[in-house]
């Protein structure tokens, strides 16, 4: 009794400290695992769920195409589709070979002070969407705005920026690339980085021009890079909010109305949890979707 | 040869020094405009000079609203937000490294996975979660919650685990170190680096949040500074002065941290694009 007693009490200490290694992964991955699965996963499924649910009348019930119909025939959601679409079509490109050039400058040995353009380009980063709104609904004020005051330097007359159509998605337009093009710059810049000098060097001594350099040798080693910026800005410019909120409060007359303004009134001004939970994921499957394509046409010859 | 070398980067500079200027000039704009009376900021004679209406705006901005209040909600909530989301995002990101357990594998393939979802399909439920069912709504904690497992962070943390070495580790545990003593004195000194980029983009990404803060903060008392801000903006007789005032107040510690920490928020942004 006595004999085994001693034998057992460290065996027993190695089994306690064996088990306990064995769940240490889990201690450390738990508080995380926790917040994940309670604000990420379950309501990743919810939504889908509450998409298909009737939440206009008291109590909740399911209604497979309720939302969804409505959605299809809604032209108000056709109209924030369009706008949406518009932005990006407008936006996304030419943000993103501004980025392109903007990078090459930086990566350029001619250019000098780089601090100062460093702080010039990417001091936007870190401006939150509320300030940098707030600061372009002042600068494209229609009567007294400095966007005007230099036009009109130039003898070009003001434009009502905020108050009509098409020169309020401008300036969306214009707010937005703004805001992100240090941004995209930074990660092209970081691509641009990783491309082996030889590489150039090599094609110099072959005769290759700087231009041929760019077309043949930078341009399709950046495509993993350019094809990821162009994915993250698709899926931001569907999740517009702040500036068509904020600088044109969706106006005028809905011309800057986008999805996610669009989802707020729903789900938030009228409470309609299951059709803006269908709007979510059609921006969702948008989103796939497009990406889906950009991947399959720009990142097609990678593998 | 060297000649034309001259040519070209005067060239560049003809063309980055006119664009870096626009680009400056909101920035420029939004803090001329904080020392703005309203009638010299929209006026037909534009100054770009500052003026002397600072002290009035401050008392404009704080008549509307208890701003000073906002003020000490938005630093409360992105400091407890920044050190518990970087605590959570490297244990998560350690285990994941460091560790061989069952799932490990799908985990990671799902949290990467979850990079991709728009936050627009989180953001119904999470609001029927957080304030109807939870009743958190006007705290700290409502606007905290949602956040505290960031998906970027814990894939930053992990990528940078990797680097420690696992003999470093099994020495300690030879030691007779506890697994919790290993984390703190010998894991977490060791990326520093990265501790500091994901809080550095932790911090600015709460202290700039919006649409999530609007949603759960409706009392006054409750708002941060871009909720304070964006409510200012959408009344129809603002003080332009005042919100001025307040966005520089929001942004001008970013600007000056900035030009000090700029490699850290540079390796927080390219985070996501490290995996290439």
């Amino acid at each position: 009794m006595r004999r085994s007693l001693i034998v057992d009490a460290p065996r027993r200490k190695k089994t306690r400290l064996y088990l306990w290694r064995r769940l240490t992964p889990y201690f450390f991955l738990s508080p995380f695992f926790i917040f994940f699965l309670t604000f990420w996963l379950y309501p990743i499924i919810w939504s889908l769920v509450l998409s298909f649910v009737n939440t206009r009348r008291r109590p909740w019930t399911l209604d497979w195409d309720f939302n969804w119909l409505r959605l299809v025939n809604d032209s108000f959601f056709w109209e924030a589709l369009r706008n949406t679409f518009l932005i990006f079509v407008g936006q996304v490109p030419m943000m993103i070979t501004l980025a392109v050039l903007l990078a090459l400058a930086f990566n350029s040995d001619l250019l000098r002070a780089k601090g100062f353009f460093r702080f010039a380009f990417f001091a936007p980063l870190v401006l939150g969407a509320v300030p940098y709104s707030a600061v372009f609904q002042l600068i494209f004020n229609g009567n007294f705005g400095v966007a005007n005051y230099f036009l009109n330097r130039l003898g070009i007359e003001s434009i009502n920026w905020l108050f009509e159509p098409v020169p309020a998605l401008l300036t969306i337009i214009i707010a937005v690339t703004w805001r992100w093009t240090g941004y995209n710059a930074i990660i092209i810049l970081s691509g641009l980085q990783s491309i082996p000098n030889a590489l150039y060097e090599a094609a110099r001594i072959d005769g290759a021009s700087a231009w041929q350099c760019f077309w043949r040798i930078t341009l399709p080693l950046l495509r993993p890079v350019l094809l990821f910026t162009f994915v993250l800005s698709t899926i931001g410019t569907l999740q517009l909010f702040e500036e068509p909120w904020l600088i044109t409060a969706t106006g005028p007359g809905g011309a800057t109305e986008t999805l996610l303004t669009y989802l707020y009134k729903q789900g938030f001004r009228s409470f309609n949890f299951g059709y803006a939970s269908a709007i979510a994921y059609a921006v969702a499957l948008i989103a796939a979707f497009l990406s889906f394509l950009q991947i399959r046409f720009v990142g097609a010859r990678d593998e | 040869m060297k000649r034309q070398k001259w040519i070209n980067s005067i060239l560049l500079h003809v063309i980055m020094i006119p664009a870096a200027v626009l680009f400056l000039l909101p920035i420029f704009w939004m803090l001329i405009s904080a020392t703005k009376a309203d009638n010299q900021i929209l006026s037909a004679t534009l100054s770009f000079l500052p003026g002397t209406s600072l002290a009035d705006n401050w008392l404009e901005l704080s008549d509307d609203l208890p701003f000073l209040r906002s003020v000490f909600n938005s630093v409360g909530i992105a400091v407890l937000y920044t050190i518990l989301a970087t605590l959570i995002s490297a244990m998560g990101g350690y285990a994941l490294a460091k560790f061989q357990f069952v799932g490990r594998k799908y985990l990671f393939a799902l949290i990467v996975a979850t990079l991709t979802v728009p936050y627009a399909v989180l953001a119904i439920p999470q609001f029927i979660l957080v304030a109807r069912e939870l009743r958190m709504s006007n705290t700290w904690w409502a606007v905290m919650l949602p956040g505290l497992a960031n998906a970027l962070g814990i894939f930053f943390m992990r990528q940078n685990m990797l680097s420690v070495p696992s003999e470093l580790l099994e020495a300690a545990r030879i030691d007779g170190a506890s697994e919790v003593g290993i984390f703190a004195r010998i894991v977490l000194p060791v990326v520093k680096p990265a501790l500091a980029a994901v809080g550095i983009i932790l911090f600015l990404f709460q202290w700039n949040s919006f649409f999530w803060p609007l949603l759960v903060l409706p009392d006054k008392n409750a708002y941060t500074i871009p909720v304070a801000l964006g409510t200012l903006v959408g009344l129809t007789r603002v003080s332009w002065g005042g919100i001025m005032l307040g966005t520089a107040i929001s942004t001008l510690p970013f600007l000056v941290m900035f030009l000090f920490l700029q490699r850290y928020f540079i390796a927080g942004i390219t985070v996501g694009a490290t995996k290439g």
